[in-house]
């Protein structure tokens, strides 16, 4: 049995609807991540699941029971703020014990669990800082204490990295996902930074239109995104139409000539179907022979050097996909390259 | 060496502040020392005492009505919330003989309440006895000051991120433990400033006490005023004044320090996002009470004024009738009264000495906020200085007045800019508050690009910076102008006997006996409140147009 299940939430916000039927669940010791553009809800149902705001429709399960009844406070569930909302008139350690000090526990209980949760981000130092003193990653580490402090059943983190600048938070980012599985605590991640959902979540959700899209293991979506938006969303934007002519194994014609999917979305194609593919940027290599499969030709229009690999801009008959290889080409050049069939996705329409 | 001519800009208001504000300050220091009188250590303390405990428990009273009522309005939507928010900035700038005239009219021996209740009855005698007690200059003072904690506490909790409240909440907080601890805590530096700002205004209510409490109660302000007036004591009189200064100044040093900390660091991240319409039936309720006890508190007094202001009561028969016989009254020149002005005339000295309070005023701030913006060493005395003002009683600066120009040509007997100038002193400092922003907006770089297009430093002013600043000028000058139509404090000291302002005309009326006088009084008070609520009105205009604001600044 999962630990929180989300069942069919709807909500409308001032008359629209925002969250159109949303499933999902978190299984214990499991980290979610929930990805979606700005405005796309997924804020929103993080605060339904603290109960800081009411589902119009719908229900949450802990542990198979209902808890929409239950108010915010008595839930157990932590829930850090995109800016942190640390409390401006406490100091650091005051913060961090503030939820202690709510479950009823003694002061000489506190302290040492106040202390437990400092030494867990690395900031025992700062205890008796003010934390209007505090700089934004301090902070963060605070915030991040403070919900840690009680135990909570559940972790909830409300884009906890976005106000953060790149560096900083390519830091945190590992040491939040250390923390997250010492701990062991069930945890939904909202962002809307495809590579910090990849780092952190066990599984990754799609929100988008107030649906979830697609949910799965990180590997599982970037591999195959089930559609164009998903795609579109994940930074992928090589997709070409086609006409499948062959289904077992799957052959489909394009613009590009025939290609070779590996993977599909969708079962049962017929042949004569007309299908979108995606063709993955990465796995792509330069090639020199006039045979293979999933040779694509084209006219490079750009390329430039990204540190790893080059990105290389390629005009297929009026059509402009990116690739990145690994050999530098020059504008202007025709050029062939090869595809492995894995990097071949065909989409649902 | 050439001088730049704006470099001295400040001069005018420097100079002006120390004939019209600091000397006569020392003249009252010096009759104090100098003059001879008996000084009653009794009659200090007593209105000292007075002054003291009823500034507190208004103070109090005002809290507890002002503090709910700041978290519905920042709090909830509700229908009608745009125009109670209106109505509570109408204390603000309603002269206190209106206040006063109002809540008569709804609860003197002639009002209205007691005459529904004796007609209601039979009663030949009106059953409630509410004027001249303490419980009238407690209400007085609460109409007068819930909007102040409305403001201030109010403006801090909309500043406040629903998140902080929200953390608490998730942490474990039961709703009733996270205001304890989260809210109120943070919310304490505000309303510590609301009710200091609160017990400074009650502590010196002049207009209220003199016209509501009757001779039973004295403050230092009524006392300063009998003790010149009636009693001629200037040794008391300056005394005492010295003691209320002294007061004050105490207060207004610990508010300035306590303004200072009182910024909410956590700002919510979308306009309104705190603002929600109540759902509960115990959310409906509380708001729904909270709006009408405001209603009953704010609109009572004034509507009461209004209605008596064109109803006749026959005395014999305990019936009413509309009229508008006080009204016309007001045009007919009845000289058979030793001293009789006739109201019209009244209003004619008061619109005079409005229009030149506005030009002294508007113009001295202007000049003020010149200097201020252009030579930043001036900051750090001439503000204060300007500021000053606002931290001493009318009635203070009206008796300073009154024995410094006492000889020609300054002499309040014959000289009659006095008045104005008394009420530019009081309006200069808002003047500022107003103007100074507005300039201080301007990016330096405007003018420069103007200059480098080939505009003089008159074009630039004219074409680039009036038209900016125009709006910030057009809210002092309704500003002062209303301030001057209905201040009391210092104009009743300095107003001749034949030259009476409007206000001072409403004192005089309603404290004589008569159903003509009462009901011209309540013409008069009506025509005021008029006047002063078209001034909101615009006042309320020209900040949604913009963002100068006067009450943000009170």
């Amino acid at each position: 049995m999962s630990k929180l299940e989300i069942i069919n939430i709807h909500k409308n916000y001032e008359g629209k609807p925002l969250l159109k039927g949303i499933h999902l669940s978190v299984e214990s010791g499991e980290t979610l991540c929930l990805l979606g553009r700005s405005g796309s809800g997924k804020s929103t149902l993080l605060r339904i699941v603290a109960g800081l705001e009411s589902a119009d429709r719908g229900d949450l399960l802990w542990n198979g029971e209902s808890i929409c009844d239950v108010p915010t406070w008595q839930r157990q569930f932590g829930l850090m703020f995109q800016d942190y909302a640390l409390f401006p008139h406490m100091n650091v350690s005051e913060n961090v014990a503030f939820g202690l000090r709510m479950a009823g526990m003694k002061k000489v209980e506190i302290a040492p669990l106040v202390n437990e949760a400092l030494e867990l981000v690395n900031m025992s130092a700062f205890a008796k800082r003010q934390v209007t003193d505090l700089s934004g990653g301090e902070q963060q580490r605070i915030a991040l204490a403070r919900a840690l402090a009680p135990h909570p059943r559940l972790l909830m983190l409300d884009e906890p990295l976005a106000a953060l600048d790149r560096a900083l938070r390519l830091e945190l980012q590992d040491e939040l996902r250390g923390l997250l599985h010492k701990t062991g605590i069930p945890a939904i991640y909202v962002t809307h930074d495809q590579e910090e959902a990849f780092v952190l979540g066990d599984r990754v959700a799609i929100l988008s239109d107030g649906l979830v899209e697609q949910s799965g293991s990180p590997e599982e979506v970037y591999q195959a995104p089930k559609n164009r938006s998903v795609a579109e969303f994940l930074g992928m934007s090589n997709f070409v139409e086609g006409k499948v002519v062959a289904v077992e194994p799957l052959r489909v014609e394009t613009a590009l000539g025939i290609l070779r999917p590996s993977k599909c979305t969708k079962p049962k194609l017929k042949i004569g179907d007309q299908k979108l593919i995606l063709i993955q940027t990465t796995g792509a290599e330069l090639e020199t022979t006039q045979d293979g499969n999933n040779r694509i030709h084209g006219i490079v229009t750009e390329c430039f050097f990204r540190g790893d690999d080059f990105k290389v801009t390629l005009n297929c008959c009026e059509l402009f996909f990116e690739f990145s290889l690994s050999e530098r080409c020059e504008a202007g050049q025709s050029i062939s390259i090869q595809v492995p069939d894995s990097s071949i996705v065909c989409l649902e329409t | 060496m050439k001088v730049k001519l704006s470099s001295l800009l400040w001069m005018l208001p420097a100079a002006f502040l120390f004939f019209f504000f600091l000397v006569p300050l020392g003249n009252i220091l010096l009759v104090m020392a100098t003059r001879s009188g008996v000084v009653s250590t009794n009659a200090i303390l007593q209105p000292l005492w007075f002054t003291i405990w009823q500034a507190a428990l208004s103070m109090l009273l005002t809290l507890a009505l002002g503090l709910p009522a700041a978290f519905v309005f920042a709090r909830y939507n509700f229908a009608g919330k745009g125009a109670l928010r209106l109505l509570t900035t109408l204390p603000f700038i309603l002269p206190t003989v209106v206040v006063a005239a109002g809540f008569t009219a709804l609860l003197g021996p002639r009002g209205l309440v007691n005459g529904w209740l004796m007609q209601a009855f039979n009663l030949q005698n009106p059953p409630i006895a509410f004027m001249n007690t303490l419980g009238v200059i407690l209400i007085a003072h609460v109409f007068y000051n819930t909007s102040v904690v409305i403001r201030v506490v109010g403006s801090a909790l909309v500043q406040f991120d629903p998140r902080i409240e929200e953390a608490g909440r998730v942490l474990g907080g039961s709703p009733w433990r996270v205001f304890r601890e989260v809210t109120l805590p943070l919310l304490r530096p505000s309303i510590l400033v609301a009710a200091l700002m609160v017990f400074l205004f009650d502590f010196t209510s002049f207009g209220v006490i003199l016209l509501l409490g009757g001779p039973r109660f004295a403050t230092l302000e009524v006392s300063i005023y009998t003790q010149t007036l009636s009693m001629l004591n200037l040794r008391m009189a300056g005394l005492l004044s010295f003691i209320q200064l002294a007061c004050t100044i105490g207060i207004t040093l610990l508010y300035t320090r306590l303004n200072g900390k009182r910024s909410v660091p956590l700002m919510p991240r979308l306009r309104g996002e705190t603002v929600r319409t109540p759902k509960s039936i115990f959310e409906k309720t509380t708001v729904g009470l909270m709006v009408a006890v405001l209603i009953v508190l704010l609109v009572s007094p004034l509507a009461a004024l209004a209605l008596k202001s064109v109803l006749q009561t026959d005395a014999a028969t305990q019936t009413s009738n509309l009229t508008l016989a006080y009204y016309r009254e007001l045009f007919i020149n009845r000289n058979d009264a030793f001293f009789y002005v006739p109201p019209a005339k009244a209003a004619l000295n008061s619109l005079f000495y409005a229009a030149v309070t506005v030009l002294i005023s508007v113009g001295l701030g202007l000049t003020a906020s010149y200097a201020l913006v252009r030579q930043r060493g001036l900051k750090r005395w001439l503000d204060p200085l300007i500021m000053l003002p606002l931290g001493t009683s009318a009635v203070t600066l009206g008796l300073g007045f009154l024995i410094t120009f006492n000889k020609p040509p300054l002499d309040v007997s014959s000289f009659p800019l006095l008045i104005p100038l008394a009420h530019s002193l009081v309006a200069l400092p808002f003047v500022v508050r107003t103007i100074q922003p507005a300039l201080a907006s301007i990016p330096a770089s405007l003018g420069e690009s103007a200059a480098s297009l080939g505009a003089s430093p008159l074009r630039v002013w004219r074409e680039v910076e009036l038209p900016i600043i125009r709006r910030a000028v057009m809210v002092g000058v309704i500003f002062s102008f209303t301030l001057s139509l209905g201040e009391f404090g210092a104009t009743s000291f300095l107003a001749r006997p034949d030259t009476p302002t409007l206000p001072v005309a409403i004192y005089r009326f309603l404290s004589q006996p008569g159903a003509m006088n009462y009901g011209q009084a309540m013409a008069m008070a009506t025509l005021l409140m008029l006047v002063c609520a078209l001034a909101i009105g615009l006042l309320d205009k020209l900040q949604v147009e913009g963002r100068g604001s006067v009450n943000s600044d009170l």
